[in-house]
């Protein structure tokens, strides 16, 4: 064969070392945004804290490592009961919506789709104005009915849509087209509800429509992190399965996967990671269409690296979002999904700007 | 690399394997014993089921019958492996992760790429002359390097038997020699087998032991190049008329033109682009006879010709 050549085997070999592998240096920046993130997000508030103390208390309560605490008892408290459970519940739900986000545009082969595709945010919205606005009581254990009720709402939103369209993993349009219509009819249903309510109540269920965080202990975190754990190892599991995916079905099963299988797989998890999230925190926007497209500018288009990366940079971008949630019309707070969106949007835009002028 | 398995004498057996569409049949039946290590070639008209054939092999298609390796059992992805007629190549992917894609039937329940996937992905890259282009996104590669990758990817899969679905249709002449000399090498070296579905009958009859003729999906003639590419046979199938002529030792298959082309008589003078005639900047051009035509791709003064369809 007259077309061998040789190039040197080093290149080659560190070429194939490096396939869908996580660099080391994008992994330790990311993380550190994160860390950072968290660390800004603890300080800021009403009470300002003071950096060194906060470090101080947060690397002295890793087991095995003593440090002189400077924080006074009131600091202690303030850091402990209502910032840090806050800052991490931030981080938590971003990283959630970042993860979602990445499953469903895997899954429709779509850099459009989002969290919310399949009707989880008005199946959610439907859930919250019942149980808010006429006290529907979903309540389970501890969880609050609210929570709950968002969360079924979510699932059989997308349940429904799955069953609309048939279950047809193989023709991801369809479901997208049942995720359109079922998404309207949710929607449809919540307004009417929110026309019947009072002022005061409607006034409630707005807000917590346009995304808030709880500030009330660790609660939700303790809530959330099952999920983010569980749904995220198997996102993570299958992101392979996703880049198998982007050959196209045809070529996917004739490598020996189940295009159906995978899809249905991922929007299980990506929609009861989602729900999860809406439920303590509400519909915060484009957070998980955003970060998988930022991930992608980082370290390319391998869902093995954008999966893990989007979790991290989600929660990074959250955290500190939230502290202009806290603090911009203190005392006062602002709903943190208009942040996102008003942080987000312009930045998307310039994306996809410059994406244009690139090519 | 070797795929390292014993081949059975017979790779591949298919019997009665049909499939429809909407109640046409695409494939009638197609019953085939496939020597290990043979090139066969199949053959037939656009609609005439290759493809599908192709397809149903690896299950892309619904289909009815029996397909089953030597031993009697049903093959798998490991077993098959399906190059198809136009590959998808994502935007930003790089030729290493493509060819990398190839192993997922052998990767375990993590779905990671062990150190040997990874090094029977770079054996293929060197051995195809490709270890230069391992990080070029696949999007950024020529028709002829873009058809090497995935035939790469191909082999990764380390099955013995390679369907290959029109591999050469987008390439020059040059590059499809190119294409199927180096299939026709792994061949003898592995000791593939090969099933081709190829519109080229010369170049179908240059590679392959043995051409299937389909018509509407049923076998029509199946042995060597030989006995299938006879004159009138192919012309009732093609429902055109050709000659088989032998030039070189090689088997060639002319067309025959319905009508006889009449050239142009006079010669076509190129353009003088320094002294461009006085009408050629407007888009209409007189033809001579009086009428207006919008349109014409004839350059210089149209002399008298025949119109040829």
């Amino acid at each position: 064969m007259t077309t061998r050549t040789h190039a040197p085997t080093d290149a080659l070999d560190e070429a194939a070392d490096r396939a869908f592998r996580l660099s080391v240096p994008a992994l330790l920046g990311c993380t550190a945004l994160l860390l950072l993130a968290i660390l800004a997000s603890a300080t800021q508030g009403a009470a300002g804290l003071p950096v060194e103390g906060v470090v101080r208390a947060l690397v002295g309560a890793l087991p095995g490592v003593e440090l002189t605490q400077t924080l006074s008892t009131a600091q202690e408290a303030v850091l402990w009961q209502i910032r840090l459970p806050r800052t991490i519940l931030a981080a938590l739900v971003g990283a959630s919506l970042a993860m979602a986000g990445a499953g469903y545009q895997g899954v429709f082969r779509n850099p459009l789709a989002d969290p919310y595709l399949l009707g989880v945010s008005a199946g959610a919205g439907l859930g919250a104005v019942l149980a808010l606005g006429f006290g529907l009581d979903l309540a389970w254990g501890p969880i609050a009915a609210l929570p709950m009720a968002a969360f079924v709402g979510a699932v059989l939103a997308v349940a429904g849509s799955v069953l609309v369209a048939r279950g047809s993993f193989r023709d991801p349009a369809t479901l997208l087209l049942a995720g359109v219509a079922m998404a309207a009819l949710f929607s449809a249903t919540q307004t009417y509800a929110l026309t019947r309510l009072d002022e005061t109540r409607a006034r409630e269920v707005l807000s917590w429509l346009f995304g808030r965080l709880a500030t009330h202990g660790w609660g939700p975190v303790t809530l959330l992190l099952p999920y983010v754990l569980l749904a995220g190892a198997v996102l993570w599991l299958h992101a392979r399965h996703l880049d198998v995916l982007r050959l196209g079905d045809d070529e996917a099963r004739s490598l020996g996967l189940s295009p159906a299988r995978s899809r249905l797989v991922v929007v299980a998890a990506a929609t009861l990671i989602t729900a999860a999230a809406v439920s303590v925190s509400g519909l915060i926007a484009f957070v998980g269409l955003v970060t998988p497209h930022l991930v992608r500018l980082l370290v390319g288009h391998s869902y093995r690296l954008i999966v893990p990366l989007s979790a991290i940079l989600g929660g990074a971008f959250l955290a500190t979002v939230d502290i202009g949630a806290r603090t911009l019309v203190a005392p006062a707070e602002l709903p943190v999904g208009v942040i996102t969106a008003f942080v987000g949007a312009p930045f998307f835009c310039v994306v996809l700007w410059r994406r244009k002028a690139d090519s | 690399m070797s795929t390292q398995r014993l081949h059975p004498a017979h790779a591949l057996r298919t019997r009665d394997v049909r499939v429809s569409f909407a109640g046409t049949e695409v494939v009638a039946g197609v019953d085939l014993d496939l020597r290990a290590g043979e090139w066969l070639g199949l053959i037939g008209p656009n609609g005439s089921g290759k493809s599908t054939f192709l397809r149903s092999l690896v299950r892309l298609v619904p289909r009815t019958g029996t397909v089953e390796r030597g031993d009697g059992t049903p093959p798998g992805p490991t077993d098959l492996s399906l190059m198809p007629q136009s590959p998808e190549l994502p935007p930003g992917m790089p030729v290493v992760e493509y060819v990398l894609l190839g192993r997922t039937a052998h990767l375990g329940w993590l779905s990671m790429e062990s150190r040997t996937d990874r090094r029977i992905a770079t054996d293929v890259l060197r051995r195809l002359g490709l270890a230069s282009f391992a990080g070029r996104p696949v999007r950024s590669l020529s028709g002829g390097e873009a058809q090497r990758v995935v035939i790469a990817r191909a082999l990764v899969q380390q099955s013995p038997v390679l369907l290959l679905d029109e591999p050469t249709s987008a390439l020059d002449v040059g590059h499809q020699v190119e294409v199927l000399e180096l299939v026709d090498e792994l061949r003898r070296e592995d000791g593939l087998t090969v099933v081709a579905a190829m519109h080229d009958l010369g170049m179908a009859a240059r590679y392959a032991d043995r051409l299937l003729l389909l018509e509407r999906g049923a076998p029509v003639a199946l042995g060597t190049p030989d006995d299938v590419l006879e004159d009138s046979l192919l012309s009732r199938v093609y429902h055109h008329p050709v000659r088989v002529h032998r030039l070189d030792g090689h088997l060639v298959v002319l067309p025959q033109a319905r009508a006889p082309h009449t050239p142009v008589s006079a010669p076509i003078p190129l353009p003088d682009r320094a002294n461009p005639p006085p009408h050629a900047r407007s888009g209409h051009r007189d033809l001579g006879d009086g009428s207006q035509k919008p349109t014409s791709r004839r350059r210089g003064p149209a002399g008298p010709h025949e119109e040829v369809s």
